[in-house]
Parts: C-alpha cells; structure tokens; sequence
C-alpha cells in the first residue's frame, strides 16, 4: 500500500526533464482514469475545492476542451481564459497576467503560449504549479504522453519499437516532446520531411533524419504524421500543399512500407489530403481517435499529480 | 517533504496473536453465512482493495465451495475518494476498480478488512454510489477495533477489538506471501 | 587636482613596447614621465600601486548610453560612471538613441550633456543613413564637425547594397570609419537565439551564422569596391573571422570588435530561456567561441567592445522571443576579458592591445598610450582581486546581465581621465 510514486515534479514543462520511471507512472495513471469515462458518474471527487486555470494565449479548441474535461471530471473548479478573452490584446504582459492569476490563488494553471518558454516564465511568479499544453515550437508534454499512452496500448510496449515523425519538424512542438518522450522510453525515432522542415541539429536529439519519406517507413512499426501549420507560415519552406502531398503524404501506398501492424497516429486537427489521404485517415490502422479519448485521462493524471503535489512536495 | 507521521515499524511491538490462519478462515466463513442467511441469494460482495477485496474473494470462494451459488463479486478502489488524498500521503497507487454486473437495485456487501475511523468506508460509499444506485448496502467488516469517527455501523462482524490510539491491528494475507494471521501490535516509546 | 604619481606598479602600454615595473606621473591632465623611480615633485599625491597593473585608460567603441530618450534605461551619467568603474577612460556612444543620432543637434546634444554629466569621456558614432532607414545617407560632413568619430546604424543593418556603397565611399572621402551591425535580416529573420542544436531542443527561432557572415562578404566585396575604412561590430562566428582574416590578408583597411560575451557564452546559455542571454548578434557555438577566442589572440579580431545595451525589466521580463535584445557589459567587460589572460589565451599586452590601444588606433582617437604628452587616462587593474557580480550593486541604471552570480578575477581598481581620478575602490586613495 502507499508505494510512492515516481513522480517528484512541480510542474509539467516539458518531456526533457522527465524521467522514464516519472513517464511511466503517468502512463499507468493515465490508464486507470479512462476507465471513468465509462462509467455513469463520469466523475470523481479527488480535486474537490482545488482551482484550475486554463490560460490559453493561442488558440487552440481541442486542447483546452481536454483540459477543461480532465479538470471537471477530477471535480476541480477549471475557468478558461483564452487568447480573445485575456487582457493580454490590450498590451498587459504575461507576468501582470501571471500575478493578476496569483492573486486568485490557483492551484494549477495550464498555459498554451505562442512563444517557447512562456511557462517557465510563469513559474518564477506564481505559486501554482503549471503545466505546458504547448509553448511555441518547443514541447507540447500531454500531446507525447497520450501519443506514449496510445502506443503502449497498441503495441504492448514502447522500448525497441520504431517510430516515425514525418512533416513539419522544425515547427512542430509534438515532434520535440515525441522525441524526448519516446528516447527516454526506449523507442527508436526516426523524423522525415523535407529538409527545410528539418532542424538544424535535429541528430542531436537522439533521431535519425530523412528526408524522404519512404525510407523511414521501413519497418516502421508507429507512423506520426505531424500537421502542416499553414498559420504558421511553413508555406514558405516548400512549394505546396500539392507537391507536399506528392512528396510526403501518407497514402496506403506508402504505408505497405511499414511494418503489416503498423499504427498510424496523428496529432489533429487533420489536413485530409494533405499530409494524410482520408482512407489512411480513417483506415483500420489508424488510431487517432483512440489519441483523443486517452488526452484526456492522461491529463487527469498529470493534474493528479500536480494537485497533490504542493503537500507532498515540500 | 511533509509526510503524516506514520508508525515505525521498528517501534511496533506485537502484543497478541487475534487470529491464525485456522481462526481467520473460521471467522470468514461464519461471516459469508451470515450474509447469505440474511439477504438470501441477492448479495453482491464488493470488497475495498486490497485487504478488503481479497476477503471478499474468499468469501465468494467459501460459499461456492459450501454449495452455495456463486455471487456477483466486485473491488473498488477508494484512493481518488480519500478525504486525506492530498494531506502528505505518500502519492498512492490508484488500483482498477472492477464490479462483474451493474449494481443497481442490488444489495450490496462492502468488505473491508479493519474497520478503524469509518473513513475509508465512507469513501467506499461514494464510489459505489457513483456506479449506480444500489437497493441497500451492508458492511462486513473481518475486524472491528472501535474509535468510530464517523456514524458507520458494520451490519456483519468477525472480531470486536477494543483498542487505543497506540494500538495497530495488521492483517497478513497468503494473497501478499505471508501466511493468514491477526495481530495486535503496540506503539511504544522509541 | 593635484598632481599623480602612480608608484610600484607594472606599466603595460604595448603602444610603445613597455611592460615593466615603472612609476607614474601625471601633471596638468597629461602623462608627464614614466619611469623606473621617480621621485614626487612638492605637493604631487602619491598612490602606491604595487601589484597592480597602470595601463593606458582603456577605450570601448561600442557603448549605448540610451541618451537622448531612454534615459529609464540609461543616461550619459549613469552610463559613464558604469564606463569609469569598470576601468573605461573613455566610450563611444552608438547612434540609436531615441531620435537617432543622425544630424548635427543630436551630436551636439550629445557632447554637451557628456561635457556636464559625463564621468568619462564621450566619443558620439554619427549615423549611416536618415532615421537608420537605410534609404538616404546621413550629415555625415555635419556630424563629424559636431563630434562623431566613426558612422554606423548600429541595432539596424544596412541592406541595401546599392546605399551602403554609397555611404562607404561617401565615407571614405571624409575619412570617417564605417562601423556595420552584418546581419542579413531576410535570413535572420529576428530569429532571438543562433540557430543550432540548442535552439532546436529548446524550440527557439534560430538565425544561422550566416546572417551575419555573408553581410560581411557581400560588405568585403564593398569595400574592395571604394576602399574605405570598415569595421564589423560585435563580430560573433567562425566564418566571419575566416573572412576578415582573408581580406586583412589582402592589405583592405577593414578592422573587428568582439564582446565579452561572445567571447565567454555560448547558445547553450540561453537554455533556461533567461532574456539577459537574448542578444544580437546571438550567442553562438562552442566552435564560434573558440575561433572568436583565436582571432582575438592572433589579431584578426582587433578590439574588444562591450556593446553595452541597458534595458529595463519592461523590455526583459517578458517572453524570451519577445524581449529587447542586449546586455549591459561595461562594469563586466574586464574581468571577462582577464579570464583569458588566466586561461593564458591572451598575454597581459595583448588584452591592453584590444582594449585600448586598438579602439584609439581604429577610431583616431587619443589614448590608447601612456606616452610622455599624452592625455592622462589612466586604469589601474587588480588582476587578482576576486569578486562576485552583482546586479544590484552596479552602476548602469540596468541589470540586464547573464553574469550575475559569477564569481569573477580581476578588476578595475582605479580610472582616471586627463589626470582626475573619476573612479577609485574603496581605499585606494587617502
């Protein structure tokens, strides 16, 4: 009884300083909270009284309804400020917001933030504990747990198996924290896309680059297909969405290059056509949807353990 | 780290043997009798994890090999329930929470294996109630040592202790490679 | 002011090969005799230095004092009592200020607040073109009568290749240096960090090296075009000193500055995302670092220049992306710099070379020596006194440093500057 878990972290920043075992412990929360989503109840009273603020300074739909989900099925008072809500549009920085948040004593303050680093500003002036549901082009942590938390449930396991990240790696914040996650886990990465979507040192991350797509399909057994963020002016890096398909699509085609068992995974929204062809998409191998229901227990679990946190930690 | 101060092991002495193995069957199988000759054959046995949930393994187990008909059988899990959850626990290990038919109009046997404050079993109630409506719900408890902090009664119950503050009842369970026993352990001064 | 003999100290002035034991002495604001003994003529202070180096004042040619218009950030007097206690007898005030530096009235503005308030002295950098647009050329005839010493559009580049030919020859016919801030923005594209293996792990914009390394080129190509005196500011990588190294070789009158920073830092500072660490140009590889390093020592990098850059929390507490880049470096800049003396890359004369001699050499202006009639800008350094830097505890109106914390060795225990000690540690004089 009372094992302690291995989970020491105030704040869930980012894959890079997690730990395999912190991982792990996740990973299995995660997998007893989905079973609540079947229940009748679809709630339990482990956060009562406890405050979340959803701080999300870049829009974004589907994460903040997953976090807000996560939060009130743990019985957490969860408000949502967002990008054209905030004061932030009237020239208030991020640390009057931050300090505006503190004054309200949150316990928990997730933040979606365009810029990289804009929640480990917001740790040096609030209390709570933060977690990062996406900072610029740098870590999306919950995205790499459930996309971890898919996995292990596909394949049974995580060390020895490999993953390929195809698309915009250079903008792409899910293929840094799938990087980080994934290498800690045991996997081996492989990222594609053309190589001016490739960042400079990418290697040096622990992955092996391709800049074509076929190559890395061999032998794959998990297949990540990264959204092309048109809003994020990656059209300047290659013709086309028409050639980028050409070049770089997943169509069934290309996926026979892939392990017979392959799964296909896909952060969403999906451009349909574009990165993936819609049989691949909605294809027997494809798992996406899986992706979304096990967002949101996974990041029960990382609020979880965070609410607990500020007694145990100390 | 602010942990709850928790007894040392190394300062519990073992004052009395309550139950040994023999005993402890004994007692389990009046207990599941019991049940049965009060609620006839509806009773659902949902035990509290994870002393608890093998007692009521067990119980099911003796009535199957007594004749009777096998019953529903179920474990829950109460950790996302505790009201001490975040009050300098270690982080607990959150078990599955497993019932084999919908609990619905049922009467249903909360088993657990010491009954102290009334805390966990409060717990045990809301999780239960949010699966669904049950008709009644029982307590049968294999150890009653008093010091109730809360208005919970057990309907069904193996030994009645009366014990203080200083006092530590542990169930050994072959389930956890020890061999079935009862004992009365005591604090004393380090 | 009374007169000054410096006694018992080691006299280093490369400019005349002397580096030895030697006493001092300052009369009437110049430097009247260095000798071995000297004995203090009736009513001359003496200072006894021994141990401690008596080198000429040492000059930075990158300064942003912030005046006129930002005086929140930094003004002509805080920023010059910064300059003394960091043993600076003298700076140059880069254009930028808020309006630019680019007529006679600012300049004038300018020379006129450093002649009331300024601690040391205040050399003014005039600008390349109107309003640092890159379009027109500025008064530059205008401004050098008024006082600037050298042009430049420092914070800004000069893209346009056509303007910036223009301006180098316009330059050249007035004898005025031409100090370039290489970066080819199309490729930066404000990029806040250098692009590599730490801004890809930590999800930063990266701008490569070459932003900077192929404006310097296409500049080279330029000044091998019209012959005029350039100069690269805060040079930051490899290739950039391949280039100048190239083209000195060439006989080109082209001259480069490092900072201290670029010199001590690499991108992996900016890891933890702290804004102090955001600065243009970027901090670079372990490989730029250390060609930075040789080039300093072998003399392809000619000076040492802090680009001093105050900004207030409103600038720097914010989003690392977002934050205004720049460090202060002027109370910082030595002891840097005297951390490769100990690490043996640079010899003693050598530091005094690129800190002073250099910038006076490159700029024309006075200093740079303790030759008999020369000026009397004096520092005196402690190259073994340890301390720890503290923002709190500096003289810039800013604190926007990385190097809080660092335990440093070595520093400025004594300026002064045509004769009057401006600058003196605690106990030092009587």
């Amino acid at each position: 009884m009372n094992q302690a878990h291995a989970f020491t972290q105030k704040h869930l920043l980012g894959m890079e300083h997690l730990s395999a075992d912190e991982i792990t412990t996740i990973l299995d929360l995660g997998e007893r909270f989905l079973e609540i989503a079947d229940r009748p109840i679809k709630k339990v009273p482990t956060l009562r009284g406890k405050t979340v603020i959803n701080l999300f300074l870049e829009a974004s739909t589907r994460t903040r309804t997953s976090f807000e989900i996560a939060a009130k099925r743990l019985s957490a008072d969860s408000v949502s400020f967002s990008a054209s809500s905030s004061s932030t549009t009237k020239g208030e920085t991020l640390i009057d917001t931050a300090n505006n948040l503190d004054a309200m004593s949150p316990d928990i303050v997730v933040i979606r933030h365009a810029q990289a680093g804009s929640p480990h500003l917001l740790t040096k002036h609030i209390d709570a504990a933060v977690v990062n549901a996406g900072d610029g082009q740098h870590e999306h942590p919950t995205q790499a747990l459930l996309d971890a938390s898919t996995i292990r449930a596909h394949k049974g396991k995580i060390a020895g198996l490999t993953v390929v990240i195809c698309g915009d790696i250079d903008h792409s914040r899910v293929a840094r924290s799938n990087i980080f996650s994934l290498r800690k886990l045991g996997a081996r990465v492989r990222v594609a896309g053309p190589r001016s979507l490739l960042p400079l040192g990418i290697e040096s991350m622990g992955v092996e680059a391709f800049d074509r797509i076929e190559p890395a399909l061999d032998g794959a057994d998990v297949v990540m297909m990264l959204r092309i963020q048109l809003e994020r002016n990656a059209g300047g890096r290659f013709p086309n969405t028409r050639e980028y398909a050409r070049l770089f699509g997943l169509n069934p085609r290309r996926l026979a290059l892939a392990k017979p068992d392959a799964i296909v995974m896909h952060p969403g929204p999906i451009n349909r056509g574009v990165e993936m062809s819609p049989s691949v998409a909605d294809g027997p191998r494809s798992v996406i949807l899986d992706q979304v229901a096990r967002g949101v227990a996974i990041r029960m679990a990382a609020l979880y353990l965070l609410g607990g946190g500020s007694d145990a930690a100390e | 780290m602010k942990l709850r101060p928790s007894p040392l092991e190394s300062n519990l002495v073992e004052r009395s043997e309550i139950l040994d193995s023999v005993g402890m069957a004994r007692v389990l199988r009046r207990l599941a009798f019991e049940v049965v000759e009060r609620n006839g054959q509806d009773s659902y046995f949902v035990g509290i994890r994870t002393g608890g949930a093998w007692l009521a393994e067990r119980m099911v187990r003796l009535l199957v090999e007594g004749g009777e008909k096998r019953p529903d059988l179920g474990a829950i899990d109460i950790t996302l329930y505790r009201d001490d959850v975040f009050h300098g626990l270690p982080k607990p290990e959150i078990g599955p929470t497993e019932l084999d038919a919908p609990i619905d109009g049922r009467t249903v046997v909360l088993v657990d294996d010491v009954l102290n404050t009334g805390r966990t079993v409060r717990a045990a109630m809301d999780v239960l109630l949010d699966y669904g409506r049950p008709r009644l719900v029982q307590l049968a408890v294999l150890i009653d040592r008093g010091r109730r902090e809360l208005p919970i009664q057990p309907d069904f119950v193996g030994v009645r202790l009366q014990t203080t503050a200083e006092h530590s009842v542990r169930v050994m369970f072959s389930e956890r490679g020890e061999s079935d026993r009862v004992v009365l352990r005591e604090r004393i001064a380090s | 002011m009374p007169d000054i003999l410096l006694r018992g100290g080691r006299v280093i002035d490369p400019a005349r090969n002397v580096d030895a034991g030697a006493d001092v002495l300052l009369q009437n604001g110049k430097v009247a005799a260095v000798e071995a003994r000297l004995a203090p003529p009736s009513g001359t202070k003496v200072i006894e230095v021994e141990n401690l180096w008596v080198v000429p004042g040492l000059i930075d040619m990158h300064t942003h004092l912030r005046e006129p218009g930002q005086e929140y950030k930094e003004s002509i007097e805080t920023g010059t009592a910064a300059a003394a206690a960091g043993g600076f007898t003298a700076v140059c005030a880069m254009p930028n200020t808020v309006p630019p530096n680019d007529t006679r009235a600012v300049t004038e503005l300018i020379v006129r607040r450093a002649r009331e308030v300024g601690v040391v002295r205040v050399y003014p950098i005039g600008c390349i073109t109107q309003g640092q647009k890159g379009e027109s050329l500025a008064e530059m005839g205008d401004l050098q009568e008024a006082g600037c010493v050298a042009v430049s559009d420092d914070g800004k580049c000069v893209m346009n290749s056509e303007v910036m030919r223009r301006a180098l020859e316009y330059a050249r016919g007035l004898g005025l240096p031409v100090i370039q801030h290489a970066e080819d923005t199309s490729l930066s594209a404000n990029g806040p960090a250098h692009e590599g293996a730490a801004t890809t792990r930590i999800g930063l914009r990266g701008q490569p090296a070459a932003a900077e390394s192929a404006m310097v080129a296409r500049d080279l190509e330029l000044v091998a075009l019209t012959g005029a005196r350039y100069h690269v500011a805060h040079a930051s990588c490899a290739e950039t000193v391949r280039l100048v190294r190239e083209v000195k070789r060439r006989g080109l009158p082209v001259t480069a500055e490092v900072t201290p920073h670029h010199l001590m830092l690499t991108d992996e500072a900016c890891v933890g995302y702290d804004t102090n660490t955001r600065v243009h140009p970027p901090l670079r590889s372990q490989e730029d670092v250390a060609a930075m390093r040789a080039a300093l020592a072998d003399g392809t990098i000619d000076a040492v220049a802090t680009d001093h850059a105050p900004h207030s929390p409103v600038e720097k507490d914010v989003e690392f992306e977002q934050a205004a880049p720049g460090m202060i470096g002027l109370e910082t800049a030595l002891a840097l710099c005297l951390e490769l003396v100990a690490a043996g890359i640079l010899s003693p004369a050598v530091l005094v070379t690129r800190m002073s001699a250099a910038p006076a050499k490159i700029l024309g202006l006075p200093g740079g020596t303790l030759a008999p009639g020369t000026a009397a800008d004096v520092t005196v350094i402690d190259p073994r006194a340890a301390w720890t830097c503290d923002p709190s505890r500096l003289r810039s109106r800013s604190r926007n440093t990385p190097f809080a914390g660092r335990a440093m060795r070595g520093r400025g225990v004594m300026t002064i500057v045509a004769g009057s000690i401006v600058f003196a540690e605690e106990g030092r004089v009587g």
